[in-house]
């Protein structure tokens, strides 16, 4: 038993039970598998995750979205800046560069991206880790502040989606959120 | 029935004292059996607290509840991981190593001095380190993520306790030397020796990392040191986190196989598979953080590929081939013990009514359907995108290590009572459904935390309704009614939870005395626990249509599962 010694001395030696060795055959096999479809998701699949990515200081990235946000102001019918709960709302050009921020607490600007259009997606944080979780798609990723991440990301359907914070950051953690509308 | 060898074996101070089980007929040394005592007890009482914790955490997060406010609920959320994942666990696994290395090979301890010294450094750790989280600086959860800063006594409880860990595990290592020198074994250490001695390596290398990573942490919160880097912090922050995991791995393992041993009279299949296998985690410990990390920016993707997956998985085969030899080596014990009709009378049949076989069995099922098969799809470089952060990570690792390792430890607790504290268990009808109950409970945590998580449900978060967030978000019903769901079963895991250290505290001070001539346990160990070392080793060539089914249908809902998520990852939006 498990407890005490090897009776056969030279259990090394010992043949492996016909079931031990179909199963490590089947879970080698699996795990080869498994490794090879990471790979072969980055040729036959469309989610894969950038690896582009910046250093840089917080305070330049915050700039850098300010620059963004002021430059594709959404304006209503009357010339007004259109703004969601005292938040601004950004059109940006289809196919262009679009940034978020995440910062204590909230997800910084709302975007307004089209239907099937691809937009250089610049994230990062201006002063702790936060967790940019798009819901109801889930879609989570990791940001960091410092750190410039950029994906190109192209929304698939309509709507309204809601971003919320899934890396703690203190005690207004729950009430970090965002938007990101899509049209058509 | 305390037996003394006087000078039989050269022990450096006075004489060590043995007695000898009258149970097992195995040899145990006074000191080996009170360190594992009083690690034991100390393990047992941070669970009390740390179990508290998590029903306040757990009914906090059920929306209809909602029963902290705020900031205590990040408070004590902070306290439940340190004081279940480090403290309990830890405690635990150092009475298990002693165990392993003392009792299993009928040693004295090395040096039962410096073993109490890294006691006692625990047990200023975790005092210090729960003095600092109650006090309310440090609410930084345990994986404490910079530039979130805790106050500095946190990270050096923490170093503290993980210095007094780290003597515990050379005390092990110097039990094994003491053991061989000492010839109070023949040929190989037992499969239990042998897993435990893998856990310990683990521990070893564990460790180091948490040095690496806490030492710097804790002078930049005194000051001297101007900045953690935060991609750099998580890395190393995991190599301690995630090896830390396989040590649980590795340890309850060996407790699957010891109390197979123990209760149904078990032996390996074959000592080669199944020690191999227990390399498998030593060798393949991934460059453990690396699926940590897998949404976090400037990491390349091969990376990432081949540090999850080192090319083949091999890790995971180890506990695949654990998930077929521990069954398989019960099926076989249970036929040669009489129980030979169809496919399962082994398992219909098997001593349902021991919480030490049922906790472990149990734990055996939930830590692969549960904990492991959720497990290796987290740390599929792609699909971990998926629920990154979100409250299924909780609950995936609900099924690994309360579902699994606690339970199997809850499980061995049954039979350390007996043995080690020559106490036998109080309430024996209580006794037995406590696996059930807590097992139900942690199942319940787990999956309902799971499918809270592939709605979206954040982890760590006060408020699922978000109403003071500036731009409201309504999650789906669903995801309101898993919470719910998680709530309940918190209260049931907790119900267990509770049973289980009300039991563990009245037998060891009221329960039966073990220790008379003739006394009976109430929860028999299998005939071959008494038998002395005889004919002992591999189990011959049985057939085992039980275990096959079973690998069967967990290979099939692997695969399902597996793919399954695929498809759900090809239905986000694009990005690359
Ligand atoms: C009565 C039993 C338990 C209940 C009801 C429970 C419940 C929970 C809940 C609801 C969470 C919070 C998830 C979140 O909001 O992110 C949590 C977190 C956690 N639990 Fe438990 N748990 C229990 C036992 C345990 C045990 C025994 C362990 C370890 C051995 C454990 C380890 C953890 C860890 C490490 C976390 C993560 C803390 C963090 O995110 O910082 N739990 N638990
Ligand atoms: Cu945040
Ligand atoms: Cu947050």
């Amino acid at each position: 038993m498990a407890l005490n010694p090897p009776s056969n001395r030279l259990w090394w030696k010992e043949p492996i039970h016909g079931i031990e060795l179909a199963w490590i055959i089947i879970a080698f096999l699996w795990g080869l598998f498994m490794f090879f479809f990471m790979i072969a998701w980055h040729f036959i699949g469309d989610q894969n995750l950038s690896t582009e990515t910046y250093r840089l200081q917080p305070e330049a990235f915050v700039e850098k979205v300010e620059a963004f946000a002021e430059e594709y102001q959404l304006m209503d019918e009357n010339g007004e800046p259109v703004e969601i709960d005292g938040v601004p709302v950004i059109s940006p050009p289809a196919g262009g560069d679009v940034y978020m921020l995440g910062r204590l607490w909230e997800w910084w600007p709302i975007l307004e991206l089209k239907k099937d259009q691809s937009y250089r997606f610049h994230l990062s944080s201006a002063d702790w880790q936060h967790g940019f979780s798009l819901q109801p798609v889930n879609i989570n990723l990791s940001v960091h502040p410092g750190l410039e991440h950029v994906l190109t990301l192209t929304p698939t359907e309509t709507g309204d989606y809601g971003i919320v914070c899934n890396e703690y950051c203190g005690i207004g953690h729950h009430n970090m959120s965002g938007l990101i509308r899509v049209i058509e | 029935m305390t037996t003394i060898d006087h000078g039989a074996i050269s022990a450096p101070v006075a004489a060590v004292q043995y007695r000898t089980c009258p149970f097992t007929g195995r040899r145990i040394e006074r000191s080996a059996e009170l360190l594992i005592r009083v690690n034991a007890v100390a393990a047992v009482l941070f669970l009390a607290l740390g179990g508290l914790f998590g029903l306040l955490v757990a009914l906090t997060r059920w929306p209809a509840v909602q029963l902290l406010p705020a900031d205590w609920f990040y408070l004590v959320l902070t306290g439940h991981g340190a004081n279940v994942l480090l403290f309990w666990i830890i405690f635990f696994e150092i009475a298990v190593l002693y165990f392993a290395s003392a009792v299993v090979l009928g040693s004295r301890l090395a040096a039962p001095k410096w073993a109490w010294l890294g006691f006692v450094l625990m047990v200023v750790g975790a005092v210090m380190a729960n003095y600092a989280v109650l006090h309310g600086d440090s609410t930084v959860m345990f994986t404490s993520y910079p530039p979130m800063m805790a106050e500095h006594w946190f990270y050096l409880s923490l170093i503290v306790f993980a210095v007094g860990a780290l003597i515990g595990v050379f005390v092990f290592f110097g039990t094994l030397v003491v053991a061989k020198n000492e010839n109070t074994y023949n040929g190989s250490v037992p499969l239990v020796t042998f897993g435990a001695i893998t856990a310990a390596i683990i521990a070893v290398f564990t460790l180091a990392a948490g040095a690496i990573i806490l030492i710097p942490t804790w002078l930049w919160s005194l000051g001297f040191i101007s900045g953690i880097d935060t991609l750099m912090y998580k890395l190393v922050w995991w190599g301690m986190g995630h090896s830390s995991q396989q040590i649980n791995v590795s340890a309850h393992v060996s407790i699957w196989y010891a109390i197979a041993a123990m209760v149904v009279g078990a032996k390996p299949l074959s000592e080669k598979v199944s020690r191999f296998a227990f390399l498998m985690y030593i060798l393949f410990l991934q460059l453990a953080s690396a699926h940590h990390l897998l949404a976090e920016p400037g990491l390349s993707s091969t990376w990432k590929i081949v540090n999850t997956s080192y090319m083949m998985y091999l890790a995971v085969m180890g506990s695949m081939i654990h998930g077929l030899t521990v069954p398989g080596a019960i099926e076989a014990a249970q036929r040669r013990n009489g129980y030979t009709r169809g496919m399962f009378e082994w398992l219909t049949k098997a001593p349902w009514g021991n919480p030490a076989f049922s906790g472990m069995f149990m734990s055996l099922v939930m830590f692969g359907f549960l904990g492991g098969i959720t497990g290796v799809i987290l740390g599929t470089e792609q699909l971990n995108v998926l629920m990154h952060n979100t409250i299924y990570v909780p609950g995936h690792f609900h099924g690994t290590v309360v579902a699994g390792t606690t339970l199997a430890f809850m499980a061995m607790t049954f039979l350390v009572v007996p043995l080690i504290f020559q106490r036998d268990i109080v309430l024996p009808t209580l006794a037995k459904w406590q696996p059930y109950l807590f097992g139900l409970g942690a199942g319940g945590i787990s999956l309902f935390m799971m499918g809270a998580g592939t709605l979206g449900v954040p982890r760590r978060h006060w408020d699922l309704a978000m109403t003071d967030a500036g731009i409201p978000y309504e999650f789906a019903p669903g995801a309101y009614l898993m919470m719910g769901l998680n709530g309940m079963s918190a209260i049931l895991a907790a119900t267990g939870g509770l049973l289980f250290i009300v039991l563990v505290v009245a037998s060891i001070f009221w329960g039966p005395k073990l220790d008379k001539p003739g006394a009976k346990l109430r929860f028999p160990l299998h005939d071959d626990g008494a038998k002395a070392v005889s004919e002992y080793g591999s189990e011959g060539t049985f057939k085992l249509p039980g275990t096959i089914m079973l690998v069967t249908i967990f290979f099939v809902s692997f695969v399902l599962y597996y793919f399954i998520n695929w498809k759900y990852l090809s239905d986000l939006w694009l990005f690359n």
